[in-house]
């Protein structure tokens, strides 16, 4: 019993998961509805079902940050790719609603699938330039993806010549706000961008190569393996997902402002691989934990404003909480905790 | 002079890791003005005593006793502070520091509230300068080759005002000039009164230098002998624990010439490289070794990194079974069917967090490419045959690699590469760091290799154990091939004559 509790407590999730469960504990203990999940016009309406939605945009920024993170990278460039690509989405979608012959129709400047697929590259070519950057003139990770992200809002700012470009094309607005069988949409982006990843990293040799070249670059390189190609595409895969984030957001606010959209998304991005166990040094990682990590930021972000608490001051309340729970997840910490907690008289 | 106390007690010290128990009971005694060597197979546990003493691990149980003071360290900087001093095997300084800043870091003196640059830089020229080192101590220290860096390390850890130093293998990457300047530092230490612990898989070294010798098995301890009156022979077979002699170390079977293949398996002219290596000419042939001689530093791995398309190379052509080919990284090499095991196990070989089984099939699927995995009981399968036919010694596959011993880390690098069912296997230093018993057996697999048709080149700086293994010797001196010649014609003293000759 004893030996199954701790190996059950040496496994990356468990900590990830307790923390989840108590966040959500902690809202549920301020709010009884908290678990509530009801159905309204055929769609699922609740605390948790919102918590899932909003945190979709990070949850898939964060895994395509979790594989470059794994390959001892860093990408701090995401949140200009999202706005990059919501300017681009936004402005070539733009839309009117016309009458006529007494007839309602939306009217994009391009069709919408165009415009999205555009998009999308712009994104990519945002990722092969860091991977370039990175894999190709060999530029540190965090310098590399600074450029980026220092030029990237001005980028935005020259495809929305500098306006807030408001969205009238309502099919388009169904991406972040529509429901599909009664669950959000973005749920469904999620999860196929979720199961795609688990797909290539455990059944294919993405995931041991990755990890390889997170570990030993030199080793992974000398056993044959292409490490920089790898890598070249891993952040390229990042901004990617960078792009599929910015449709969603876009949908959402049904505008794309250069200088707002997916703002310090890359920071919660981090910080989500980081409490789902993943090391920032690279190396093992764990899509899982990511998704976790995601969720217990977004439900911290909830109670804060669920349970009332001044705005001025709610940064400071969130970092006590995100130090907290790094600091139990710091493996001497929990060495520590595990000693005293298993072995209280072998010590003697 | 030998004084009758010991300094330094270690007392029945046990230390289990999960599912290993390292340590059982194990004694050592240290007296002043004395060198103890430590000897014992890899896994023996030497490793594991020495961080015991050091606060690196602390003991399940036992006792240690600094001139009679019960001691307790639990960290290296606590054990420095009460005079017992360690130099690792892997050097553990800071590459991107300079030399000065690596011998003083963390006790940098002061001079009122600033770093006392100049005194720092006057000590370690003068810490250096005991050990016969003249260099510019405040370049960088990665700028230097890892032996001069090896030197570093000890002339940190003697500037500490040091009573016991612990060396553990310091001589492992130092060529023969360099292990005389070393011991001559040494035996200046011994005669201060320091007492020093010594750890070494050199037989010639622990006879040359050790005044005692602790002998450790399986985690246990053998005995402690005067090294005077133990005879080579039972020394090798208290530390294996069964009959060795030592001329089956020196095996030497070259085997029946019929089954050398009659045209070269990698043929390399002119290869060069621009200010790393003069064109260089080789031949290897399948079912041949060919080995590299030469000393430190005359270009034995840039040869080898060449052929394994690590380095750029500016000049010459290579041809593959007779088709030029273009070696460009490791993977178009990989793809040709040559292998290549790294110099530097630890930093170039293995991936310390993956497990055997993933290091073993990393080689063998970065050749089949990302979408071609392999399934992973096919995986398992895989490694579970190479860890009993190369006797790798873990409880199994699933471990991480970094937690097996130098000699089982190096065999589960030969089982990467002889997973990818290679033509060539290029050898760099395999059988550094590692004990008599493995070395022997990593050579005997080498021999069986290139029975069965691969063409090995194999490169040691050991010229013995060149000799022992390779069929034909190309001599290479300052960056450059002086010749080569048929070993069964060749001795240690005709390759140094050939090496110093050209010199003259």
């Amino acid at each position: 019993m004893n030996e199954k509790l701790r190996n059950l407590t040496r496994s990356q999730l468990f900590w990830p998961c307790v923390t989840l469960t108590l966040m959500c504990l902690v809202n549920f203990y301020f709010n009884r509805g908290f678990f509530d999940i009801e159905i309204k016009d055929g769609h699922l309406y609740g605390s948790v079902i919102d918590i899932l939605n909003r945190a979709a945009p990070m949850l898939l920024i964060a895994m395509g940050m979790t594989l470059v993170i794994a390959t001892r990278g860093i990408d701090i460039s995401v949140g200009a790719t999202v706005a990059i690509a919501g300017a681009v989405v936004a402005s070539m979608i733009g839309g009117s609603l016309v009458i006529q012959d007494g007839v309602q129709t939306y009217v994009s400047n391009v069709p919408m699938p165009v415009a999205i697929i555009c998009a999308l590259l712009v994104a990519l070519i945002c990722g092969l330039w860091n991977g370039l950057l990175v894999a190709g003139a060999g530029m540190q990770p965090i310098v590399a993806t600074l450029i980026l992200m220092v030029a990237g809002r001005g980028v935005a700012q020259l495809v929305t010549e500098g306006q807030i470009v408001t969205v009238y094309y309502e099919p388009f607005f169904f991406i972040g706000n529509g429901f599909l069988l009664g669950i959000p949409f973005s749920l469904y982006i999620v999860a196929v961008v979720l199961i795609a990843l688990l797909f290539m990293v455990h059944r294919t040799a993405l995931g041991l190569f990755i990890e390889a070249v997170g570990i030993n670059p030199v080793a992974a390189r000398f056993s044959g393996i292409s490490a920089r190609a790898l890598v070249f595409w891993v952040y390229a895969f990042c901004s990617l997902t960078a792009g599929i984030a910015a449709l969603i957001v876009t949908s959402n606010v049904k505008s794309a402002d250069a200088n707002n959209a997916g703002l310090t998304i890359e920071l919660d991005a981090i910080l989500a691989v980081a409490l789902g166990g993943t090391s920032l040094a690279g190396g093992r990682f764990n899509l899982i934990g990511t998704l976790i990590g995601g969720l217990i930021i977004q439900t911290l972000t909830y109670a804060i404003y669920s349970l009332g608490v001044p705005p001025e001051i709610n940064m400071v309340v969130k970092a006590i909480v995100v130090f907290a729970v790094c600091l139990f997840q710091s493996s001497e910490l929990r060495a520590m905790l595990s000693k005293h907690m298993f072995r209280p008289g072998e010590a003697a | 002079m030998i004084s009758a106390e010991p300094i330094l007690v270690m007392k029945d010290i046990c230390k289990s890791f999960p599912g290993v128990v390292a340590l059982k009971n194990v004694q050592l005694r240290l007296f002043p003005g004395e060198i103890h060597a430590v000897m014992g197979q890899n896994g023996a546990g030497k490793s594991t005593l020495i961080k015991a003493l050091t606060g690196v691990e602390i003991p399940d149980a036992g006792e240690i006793r600094l001139k009679g003071q019960l001691i307790q360290p639990t960290s290296v900087n606590e054990a420095q502070k009460i005079g017992i001093s360690t130099v690792y095997q892997e050097v553990n300084l800071c590459p991107n520091l300079s030399v000065a800043e690596n011998i003083f870091i963390g006790r940098f003196p002061m001079r009122g509230f600033a770093i006392d640059w100049k005194a720092i830089e006057r000590e370690s020229t003068a810490a250096l300068a005991a050990l016969n080192i003249h260099i510019d101590v405040n370049q960088t220290l990665s700028e230097f080759p890892v032996a001069i860096q090896q030197m570093v390390a000890i002339a940190r850890a003697l500037s500490t005002e040091a009573q016991v130093l612990i060396l553990d293998e310091p001589t492992s990457s130092l060529d023969e000039d360099e292990v005389e300047r070393l011991f001559k530092a040494l035996r200046q230490l011994k005669a201060k009164g320091m007492a020093i612990l010594f750890v070494t898989h050199f037989l010639d070294q622990t006879y040359a230098i050790s005044d005692r010798i602790t002998v450790l098995r399986n985690g246990e301890f053998i005995g402690e002998y005067m090294a005077s009156a133990l005879s080579r022979l039972d020394l090798i077979n208290t530390m294996v624990g069964r009959e060795i002699n030592e001329s089956s170390y020196a095996v030497q079977d070259t085997g029946d010439e019929n089954r050398v293949a009659d045209k070269p398996f990698v043929s390399a002219q002119g290869l060069g490289s621009t200010g790393n290596m003069r064109p260089i000419d080789l031949d290897i042939y399948q079912g041949q070794v060919l080995g590299l001689g030469g000393l430190l530093g005359s270009g034995r791995t840039e040869t080898a990194r060449m052929l394994f398309g690590i380095d750029y190379t500016d000049s010459g052509t290579i041809h593959i079974d007779g088709k030029p080919v273009k070696l460009s990284s490791p993977s178009k090499a990989v793809q040709q069917g040559i292998a290549f095991c790294p110099e530097d196990r630890k930093t170039e070989g293995i991936v310390a967090d993956l497990s055997i089984r993933e290091n073993i099939i990393l080689a063998l699927q970065a050749r089949r490419g990302v979408f071609h995995y392999l399934p992973k009981r096919a995986q398992t399968a895989i490694a579970d045959d190479y860890i009993k036919q190369l006797g790798i010694r873990t409880p199994d596959a699933e471990r991480p690699i970094g937690q097996l011993s130098g000699g089982n880390q190096q065999k589960a690098l030969l089982a990467r590469w002889l997973a990818t069912d290679p033509k060539m296997l290029i050898l760099d230093e395999p059988t550094r760091g590692i004990d008599i018993a493995a070395k022997l057996e990593i050579m005997e697999l080498v021999k069986a290799q290139c029975r069965k048709g691969l063409a090995i080149l194999f490169i040691s700086s050991e010229m013995s154990e060149v000799l022992r293994v390779s069929d034909r010797i190309a001599v290479l001196r300052d960056r450059q091939k002086i010749g080569e010649i048929n070993s069964k014609d060749a001795d240690e003293q005709s390759v140094f004559r050939m090496i110093a000759g050209a010199e003259a």
